[in-house]
């Protein structure tokens, strides 16, 4: 498969090896469908016609979609059907050549914590021609009552305030909650008895295994004034210090972005339902109107490939548009 | 004995110190507005009766929680919902909301 540069990468690298002003170019792209592969803390970029190519399923690869912010019941400006727009999502990844093992929910999967709400992403997202869904709760999902309801329908399984694991084709994977106990004036929380949990959870795995982790709120700095960040994300971090290949995978800012930080890739989805602002760009957080013809280029899906024995994930996020 | 009575009776009524000019007299309802996630205003001083409605203009819903030792807790507030207290007793009455936590706020009874 020939790898085909859209733009040419600069030729200087930081100590770390990753070359920053390419990687920003990556960026920018994600959007519009480009396939961006991190390896080694290197990142590479393949325009669409080539990721074609890498649509077939083998032996020994994964992949899997990440959807997010599906916030079932909102019906706002920003967005009035928020059911045809995840209903869009659904039909893409049917669509798609490659059939995703699983779904990664990374939560405000309701707008309200309605049993309604939830009832609706659950049926519709089973629609989607994937092997299984797993969820992480948001905000909105716990709204009133403490994650109860949450836990009751999604929590089997699940330590605590509904956090747990699974292996995949030799990916370890990590469902964290930020949402709940949350302190007046902080960030999202993972809270001390997650972090014990987590450390005896990876204490036993090799560190080439590579891991996967996802929450709802993002789990580095992106915005504090927004509420964008977790507060004890940084000793979560360092439990999985030792791993060769970390993905962090997270919902709640409604775009894009991506950081890496040494062997761990941060990235954070798109909604189904409603855009926000870019950090600071508004007076505020909320739902972003935009013209009506523009909304669907602003909300999106992940879909996200990992070939065994590689270290890397490939990440491609593509609108609904 | 009597006399004693009616001396003590009118010795314990109150005599409030004046309003300031931007207090309302108790029994009247103050707005707190939600407006672009924050608390408006931030700090607010009241007379001990007085009831406070907070207002959500914000397009994604909040709430209010106590974030310190008094009690005070509103249901979810979609868009356009309110949520009235009347506060009986003085104290300071720290609150954030709970899904938003950045957003902070308190009511000074008086």
């Amino acid at each position: 498969m020939a790898r085909q540069r859209r733009d040419g990468f600069s030729q200087t690298k930081d100590a770390d090896g990753v070359d920053r002003r390419g990687f920003l170019k990556c960026m920018a792209w994600a959007g519009t469908g480009a396939l961006l592969v991190v390896k080694g803390g290197v990142a590479s970029s393949y325009s669409l016609s080539d990721a074609v190519g890498l649509a077939a399923a083998e032996a020994g690869e994964l992949s899997f979609i990440q959807i997010s912010d599906s916030h079932m019941g909102f019906d706002k400006a920003a967005n009035p059907d928020v059911v045809a727009t995840l209903q869009v999502a659904v039909d893409r990844i049917n669509a798609a050549p490659l059939r995703p093992e699983f779904l990664l929910h990374t939560g405000d999967i309701s707008h309200l914590s309605k049993s309604t709400e939830f009832d609706t992403v659950e049926q519709m997202l089973k629609g989607a021609k994937a092997g299984q869904e797993f969820y992480v709760p948001g905000e909105h999902d716990v709204l009133g009552d403490d994650g109860k309801q949450y836990l009751d329908r999604f929590g089997k399984g699940s330590a605590g305030g509904g956090w747990y694991s699974f292996n995949h084709k030799g990916v370890h994977f990590v469902g964290l909650v930020n949402v709940l106990n949350l302190k007046a004036g902080g960030l999202g929380a993972l809270g001390a008895d997650q972090l014990s949990w987590l450390e005896n959870d990876v204490k036993a795995l090799a560190s080439s295994v590579p891991v996967v982790v996802f929450a709802h709120i993002p789990l580095w700095s992106v915005y504090p004034d927004w509420g964008w960040g977790t507060d004890d994300s940084a000793q979560a971090l360092a439990l999985l210090k030792r791993f060769g290949s970390v993905t962090v995978l997270n919902g709640h800012i409604h775009q894009t972005m991506q950081k890496v930080e040494g062997n761990v890739t941060f990235h954070t989805a798109c909604s189904t339902a409603f855009p926000q602002p870019h950090p600071g760009a508004a007076p505020s957080p909320g739902p972003m109107k935009v013209p009506g013809d523009q909304l669907r280029s602003l909300l999106g899906l992940t879909s996200v490939k990992y070939v065994e024995g590689q270290h890397s994930l490939g990440i491609i996020d593509s609108s609904l548009a | 004995m009597l006399a004693v009575a009616l001396l003590t009776l009118t010795a314990r009524v109150d005599r409030p110190t004046p309003l300031a000019a931007d207090e309302k007299p108790p029994g009247t309802t103050v707005e707190v507005k939600i407006d672009n996630f924050s608390f408006v205003p931030a700090a607010l001083t009241v007379r001990a009766g007085t009831t406070v409605r907070w207002v959500n203009h914000d397009d994604i819903p909040h709430n209010i929680v106590s974030s310190g030792t008094k009690d005070l807790k509103s249901p979810v507030l979609d868009t356009d919902e309110t949520f009235d207290f009347t506060f009986k007793q003085p104290g300071e009455y720290l609150y954030f909301c709970g899904i938003h936590p950045r957003m902070t706020g308190k009511i000074v009874v008086q």
